[in-house]
């Protein structure tokens, strides 16, 4: 919005530099009759139909009245608290789970290099079918997680059917599917730390422990802030895997912003679902700029 | 074929039949473009009339196109029949979903069709919009109600319970024989609603003009007892752990095979179940029996019917001629003959003229004195309020899982209710 606002209102500034470049001002035609026609329109259009009762033929303007009534609904209330919830278990557990693997990935280690393939090999698949695979193994009764932990004795639980658990369930399909990247993410930051802290360390007879708690880790904290912002941004509007394994359930256990707005968009509440956009659109927004402002603070002091 | 056309010109008795007999003889020809859900029987269906239809117009040629359905096939619906890109002819819900599809906008009106003096005028009140009736009917009528399994009935001895109470002993008595007594499908959350939508025959015997109040605002499912027992009794039977193990995670298909096999002995369903256990079973389809469910009193015990589907054509079809002749073959004898042949019977027709084959299977017949003189019968809400709120499923699983009780489910599907009127642009809400 603030790129639009800026183009919107020439200085003399802007009108100078465009007369100072080499290339004649139409050149820039193209580029702005593609975003506009792909990006300003659609963004103003749905800032305005979110204000409206849309039919699709026909809206009629409402005013806020579907913000209100997004907010008001309790199951969609529960689907942002749901969102958050989502996007701080798969982003923390996958810098911790990330971080250990990408430090027994960089050690040495028998067959390191398969090691490493494997477990970058579920980002490569799709999601809608890892989806599907894991309801299939996290069914109560039939599936395969539950009739291992039965061989034990241990009566498993409904791992998507329990609206206690089911949310928690998919969060940790998500990091394991997820958790790749991020250890990848790791393995390059990893390795880019000099050898030479590590000498300095041994010298003054540091423990492993201690090499990874005061060295590995603060060297490593660019890589953090990469894969915390990728992974919250991600667990914020995740839709596809939540779709596939739940689609939002039992009732609305496992309901985040996405889903629920992916729902009034199917019941053809057109106006209430473009709110409801607006309001993901402002959530991430709110969480995500003050986060990495902080991340990258932290960075510039190191 | 020539000799089922004589035959139906001989029993033709109404002039609209000998209309719609004779329209059929015109031969016709031109392209049609057909888009049909994807349920096996649909497909079956369209494919079986399109193909009679072309023996009888071999200068037509038809291509079938197959959508999903559920919300998905909602979506696509509206968008098509919004940019102007439907096909000629398709099919879709009648009641309450029709109406949110802009018909007086968006679809051809078939008012003044021959064959429509053959259809019954409950089937037309259903797709009709601002005086003009604008399908006809793509299916039997179904009743939504409860499908048992006749061998746990025979071994256990028990009888087709005529109140609620009878039908909660019925199930102790299963529970107690260590069988599964109710079989709930909640990887498919439609399957959810049907214990309260099918208890709407209970709620009109009691609150007569609920339809019109529920519409107006005016009543709600909360405050109204009548219609908040639908809810409760999905609770009692939820609490009472009459479900299979698997409910939460079995689907339709699941549950459709397991009151076949005797897995389960009640399933709440549609009708239209019959053709799918047809598919999936054939060997067991007779051993699955039907029944209404049940209400508080044995006297008042009838069902609660749903209109089929419709097949509609589209406003701005470039052959509305060959289209209308399409959906007139549709809604004939013929039309019916052509469908018994194709998927079996699965319900009464809606269209004079048009018999079931003599070998029904029992869930069939056992739904049939519902719908005859002297049989106790009711549309479901959706056909006679357009107001019908998209979470009802989401809500229900949360009953049936224990998280939510009946009352609070009911006034939460009144709020939600809200936004669909809202949306309709409805006066009072």
């Amino acid at each position: 919005m603030s790129a639009s606002t800026m183009a919107g209102s020439p200085n003399r500034a802007e009108t100078r530099a465009i007369k100072r470049s080499p290339y004649p001002g139409w050149f820039f035609t193209p580029a702005a009759i593609i975003y506009s026609v792909l990006f300003l329109v659609p963004t103003f259009a749905s800032l305005y139909f979110s204000l409206t009762r849309w039919t699709l033929f026909d809206s009629e303007f409402i005013g806020l009245e579907n913000f209100a009534q997004f907010l008001r609904e309790p199951f969609l209330i529960k689907g942002l608290i749901n969102t958050v919830i989502y996007a701080a278990v798969t982003s923390g557990l996958k810098v911790v789970v990330g971080l250990l693997l990408a430090v027994m990935l960089t050690s040495q280690i028998v067959g390191r290099g398969y090691l490493r393939s494997v477990i970058f090999f579920p980002v490569l698949v799709s999601t809608v079918g890892v989806g599907i695979t894991f309801t299939v193994l996290m069914h109560p009764t039939q599936g395969m997680i539950n009739e291992t932990l039965a061989l034990f004795g241990i009566a498993g639980p409904g791992w998507l059917t329990d609206p206690n658990l089911a949310l928690y369930s998919v969060a940790l399909v998500d990091v394991w599917k997820g958790v790749g990247l991020a250890t990848v993410i790791y393995i390059a930051g990893l390795v880019a730390i000099p050898q030479d802290y590590y000498e300095a360390a041994r010298i003054d007879g540091a423990t492993p422990w201690q090499n990874f708690w005061y060295v590995t880790l603060p060297l490593c904290r660019p890589a953090t802030s990469t894969v915390i912002t990728l992974s919250f941004i991600g667990g914020l509007r995740t839709f596809d895997l939540i779709w596939a394994m739940t689609k939002g359930g039992p009732g609305f256990a496992s309901d985040t912003i996405a889903s629920v707005i992916y729902k009034q968009y199917q019941a053809g509440f057109y106006g209430l679902s473009t709110a409801g956009n607006v309001v993901l659109f402002i959530l991430i927004a709110l969480l995500v700029v003050p986060l990495t402002m902080f991340l990258n603070r932290k960075q510039g002091h190191e | 074929m020539t000799k089922t056309k004589l035959i139906a010109l001989m029993g033709a008795s109404t002039l609209g039949m000998l209309m719609t007999a004779s329209a059929v003889q015109a031969q016709q020809s031109g392209y049609l473009s057909i888009l049909v859900d994807n349920g096996p029987q649909s497909i079956a269906t369209m494919e079986a009339w399109a193909e009679a239809y072309k023996a009888m117009n071999p200068d037509v040629t038809i291509d079938i196109e197959v959508r999903p359905g559920g919300g998905e096939g909602d979506n696509i619906v509206k968008t098509r029949l919004a940019t102007g890109a439907m096909a000629d002819v398709f099919s879709y819900n009648s009641g309450s979903l029709f109406q949110a599809i802009n018909p007086t906008q968006n679809l051809l009106p078939l008012t003044d069709e021959a064959f429509q003096d053959g259809v019954q005028d409950s089937f037309k009140s259903v797709v009709s919009a601002g005086g003009e009736v604008y399908g006809a009917p793509f299916a039997p009528a179904m009743g939504g109600g409860i499908f048992y399994n006749k061998p746990i009935y025979e071994e256990l001895g028990l009888e087709i319970p005529t109140t609620w109470d009878e039908f909660m002993a019925n199930n102790e008595a299963i529970k107690e024989a260590g069988k599964v007594a109710v079989i709930q499908t909640y990887a498919d959350t439609w399957t959810s609603q049907l214990f309260v939508l099918s208890d709407f025959y209970n709620v009109l015997a009691e609150e007569p003009d609920f339809a019109e109040k529920f519409t107006a605002n005016e009543a709600k499912f909360a405050t109204t007892p009548a219609a908040l027992r639908g809810f409760e009794k999905l609770q009692e039977v939820a609490e009472a752990g009459y479900f299979n193990a698997d409910f939460g995670a079995a689907t339709y298909a699941d549950g459709v095979r397991m009151i076949a096999m005797g897995e389960g002995a009640h399933y709440p369903m549609l009708t239209f179940a019959v053709g799918a256990i047809a598919e999936t079973a054939p060997d067991y389809l007779d051993d699955v029996g039907f029944f209404a469910q049940p209400g508080d009193s044995a006297e008042n015990n009838g069902l609660t019917t749903w209109m089929p589907d419709s097949v509609y054509v589209a406003a701005n079809t470039a052959s509305p001629d060959l289209a209308k002749d399409f959906v007139a073959f549709i809604a004939s004898p013929e039309g019916c003959d052509v469908r018994n042949e194709a998927v079996g019977a699965t319900g009464p027709y809606m269209v004079a003229g048009c018999e079931l084959p003599a070998d029904v299977p029992p869930s069939v017949s056992d739904m049939l004195p519902y719908f005859q003189e002297g049989g106790q019968n009711a549309p479901a809400l959706e056909f006679l309020s357009p107001v019908k709120g998209p979470a009802l499923e989401q809500i229900l699983v949360e009953v049936g899982t224990g998280s939510r009780d009946a009352a609070s489910a009911a006034a939460l599907y009144d709020e939600d209710v809200r936004k669909q009127a809202q949306q309709l642009g409805l006066e009072g809400w």
